[in-house]
């Protein structure tokens, strides 16, 4: 297929997979908001997220102070943010409709209705109706996008750079929201509350129920983490990612793409023999940024060999 | 019913024509609920699907609607046999003009055009002189616009063989039909229209460079922001076949290859909806970022074909749109089955003078313009309009042409204050390769303003599915 074709289904689904986990990370620091805390420990959830975007500057320009409606306006619906959801659906949809051709009608006008419907609700309207309803829209709407990809698209390289994509950016979204939450539990009070931010976090990951399927017992802080990141069986998991994308480059390898694949054989290697104590000697946030830097470097490589080539 | 009008649907007394019968009684039998709510689920569907083009000189990005009317043009069978054989003969002859005078200029020689009407033509390719294409076609699709006028007799508007566009609409708007009302196709006998994809590319196909056995065709685009970009993905994905830009295009040794994820691949035939001057910033446009730089001189050492040729233009330009009932008596020995529009050239003293004279009743067009874009209807303009008009073509006369105001034919449309006729075109697309095939019927435009004979899309028209009914 077209390089350019690929390059524009990949970014299509890393935008979609963006939104998504935007609205799960935004989800799960709203439902946290409302355990009992200090305004100020508060106001420091939200400026988390900003910083996981690092968004602190683009932010302070436009609004004076950090809370839960200045965050949630700037990240939801601000066109000028071009992190915010609104925009992450502006990108997947442009990106989608520069190559529409390339993809199933179904398809396409998924993308498209996504798009339509996101322009015709204003910050306010998403307010009075529930900021969680609007969240649960926007994972509904992605949930519909992946369906109709895996039930209407032929088995070929589209579909293959499609999955790349989002598996590449679910991989990131993963271990950026798990870093910042762990960090803020961490530094937190302690107390029951605990429990319920833990709860938050599962949940934001869809991985609440299968946490009390798999350990049948009280939920630690590090069997969450060993879930999120070496359970291959969770579909959201480091591990299960680093599956994927090792099993999408096998499919779409080129004469070029050998230190490619190498590189994401070895992070998934990494993953599938790692064991849950070797993480945390090496620290969690430490293990988590440097997971980071290699999905980057996968990213940047597969541009180079497949989607953007000299 | 306004006499000096030919209305498709009734005759001169008001009394319903016989192919519209069917219809008709279908129509009257119609709650007015059913048919807002029916018209409402057809804009729904259109946006949806994203069948929309972007306005030039508006706000980036805008993208509008083409509005649709659900009231079809009715061609009867024996006139578009009529049509057809009138298509096919003048696109056969507009093929072999451009063939002459890129090798013998024939024509010229014979003295049966002005030479330097056709070589000082801005169309005029001189590069394209003495190079041989693929089967000797240059304009493998054609659009071109017929207009009825007050007594029923069809002319012809213009050629266009450039990029002629609206093809998706045609068949977007008789999907939208079947879909919403299915049961006018048990009816009526209309002769199926969506197979022209099929058509399209094994025509493109047929047209491959000498000796490729099985061509790899492609569409070139000059992208998403071009106002007819939904056409470009439409086709693409209909034939199956790449959708590229110029940046997915290089050229080495002569011949053009895509980049692809499995690495160069090398493409045959070009189906470029992008215009002569923006294909090779090497030999044309040099500030175009458009085109594939070394694509003139893969295209000049047979290599690569390109549809519609470079240097297809000087046969539609204005200036020579009147010599081409000439060049059928010229190059097939037959007389003109459909007819050219009287047409004043303005670059004659004479016509000129005349045209001045009678501005309030012609149509006066820029000779290279398109789209509606610069041109005075006489009868619908101010006369600052005009005055203003005037200025402009003693500024540069030989830039015009005028034609008479043409009684154009209407139909019966859907209108905000109920049904109205309102005034309308067709066009028809012509496919030549090694043979001319075409699907029945074409686009019907319809100027949806009242009183409006502009039907392009640019300036408010709309469109309406076309039925030719097979007897």
């Amino acid at each position: 297929m077209l390089s350019r074709t690929a390059d524009h289904l990949y970014w299509m689904a890393r935008y979609t997979e963006r939104t998504e986990n935007l609205a799960r990370l935004l989800d799960v620091s709203y439902q946290m908001s409302m355990v009992p805390q200090s305004v100020a420990a508060q106001n420091e959830n939200w400026r988390a997220i900003l910083a996981l975007n690092s968004l602190e500057t683009a932010f302070a320009e436009v609004y004076r102070e950090v809370n839960v409606e200045n965050v949630l306006r700037f990240m939801v619906a601000d066109a000028a943010n071009p992190s915010s959801i609104y925009s992450c659906v502006r990108a997947a949809r442009e990106n989608a409709h520069a190559v529409r051709g390339a993809m199933t009608a179904e398809m396409w006008e998924s993308v498209n209705a996504t798009w339509i419907e996101l322009r015709q609700q204003d910050f306010e309207q998403i307010v009075a109706r529930g900021v969680s309803e609007f969240f649960d829209w926007v994972k509904l709407r992605s949930a519909v996008i992946r369906g109709v990809t895996f039930g209407t698209m032929l088995r070929d390289d589209t579909l293959h750079f499609i999955r790349l994509g989002g598996l590449l950016e679910r991989a990131d979204n993963t271990a950026r929201i798990l870093d910042m939450q762990y960090h803020i539990l961490r530094n937190g009070d302690e107390g029951a509350s605990d429990f319920y931010r833990w709860g938050a976090l599962l949940r934001s990951l869809s991985a609440f129920q299968v946490y009390r399927k798999v350990y049948r017992d009280a939920i630690t802080p590090g069997r969450v983490a060993e879930l999120l990141i070496l359970r291959g069986d969770l579909p959201r998991s480091l591990h299960a990612c680093a599956d994927g994308i090792v099993r999408m480059l096998q499919l779409v390898a080129n004469s070029a793409s050998a230190e490619t694949q190498r590189q994401a054989g070895v992070l998934h290697a990494g993953l599938h023999f790692a064991r849950i104590d070797d993480v945390f000697a090496v620290g969690l946030h430490e293990y988590l940024t440097d997971f980071m830097d290699r999905i980057y470097e996968l990213g940047e490589g597969i541009s180079q060999d497949f989607l953007v080539p000299a | 019913m306004n006499a000096d009008f030919y209305n498709e649907m009734y005759d001169a007394d008001g009394t319903l024509r016989p192919h519209y019968r069917v219809f008709a009684d279908w129509l009257a039998a119609m709650p007015p609920e059913r048919r807002v709510r029916k018209q409402a689920e057809a804009d729904t569907a259109f946006h949806r699907v994203g069948i929309t083009f972007a306005v030039y000189g508006e706000k980036s990005g805008t993208e509008r609607l083409i509005p649709f009317d659900i009231i079809p043009r009715i061609v009867p069978a024996a006139e578009w046999a009529m049509l057809e054989a009138g298509l096919r003969q003048r696109v056969k002859a507009l093929n072999a003009f451009l063939h002459d005078i890129y090798h013998d200029q024939e024509i010229l020689s014979a003295g049966r055009m002005p030479a330097e009407q056709v070589l000082n033509n801005a169309q005029f390719r001189r590069e394209m002189v003495g190079v041989d294409v693929a089967s000797g076609i240059y304009a493998h699709i054609a659009g071109v616009d017929l207009v009825r006028a007050g007594a029923g007799e069809t002319y012809v508007l213009e050629d266009n063989l450039r990029v002629p566009s609206g093809v998706s609409y045609l068949l977007e708007d008789r999907k939208m039909m079947m879909r919403l009302f299915p049961e006018l196709f048990s009816r009526h006998l209309i002769a199926p229209v969506q197979h022209y994809p099929d058509m399209l590319l094994e025509n493109l196909r047929t047209v491959a460079p000498t000796g490729v056995v099985d061509p790899t065709v492609v569409v070139l685009t000059p992208g998403a922001y071009n106002s007819a970009y939904f056409e470009h993905t439409f086709l693409a994905q209909q034939m199956g076949i790449e959708l590229v830009e110029g940046r997915d295009l290089f050229v080495k040794n002569e011949t053009v290859f895509m980049r692809t994820t499995q690495g160069p691949q090398r493409v045959d035939v070009i189906y470029r909806r992008l215009d002569d001057d923006f294909l090779d910033p090497l030999a044309f446009n040099k500030e175009s970022m458009l085109g594939v730089p070394g694509l003139l001189a893969a295209y000049r050492a047979g290599q690569v074909t390109l549809a519609n040729a470079i240097g297809a233009g000087v046969a539609d330009d204005k200036s020579i749109y009147p010599y081409v009932p000439e060049m059928i008596r010229f190059y097939l020995g037959e007389e003109p089955t459909l007819h050219n529009v009287p047409t004043w050239m303005l670059r004659k003293p004479d016509d000129l003078k005349y045209v001045l004279a009678h501005l309030p009743e012609l149509v006066v067009k820029e000779v290279h313009g398109a789209g509606g874009y610069g041109m005075l209807v006489g009868p619908a303009s101010t006369s600052a309009e005009i005055e203003d008009f005037r200025a402009r073509i003693l500024a540069a006369p030989e830039k015009y042409i005028a034609q008479p105001t043409l009684a154009l034919s209407n139909c019966p449309t859907f209108v905000d204050s109920g049904v109205a006729p309102r005034h309308l075109d067709l066009r028809p697309f012509v496919l030549s390769g090694k043979s001319i095939s075409m699907v029945p019927g074409g686009l019907t435009r319809v100027a949806l303003r009242e009183g409006s004979l502009v039907v392009n899309s640019s300036q408010g028209g709309g469109t309406k599915d076309t039925w030719v009914l097979e007897n």
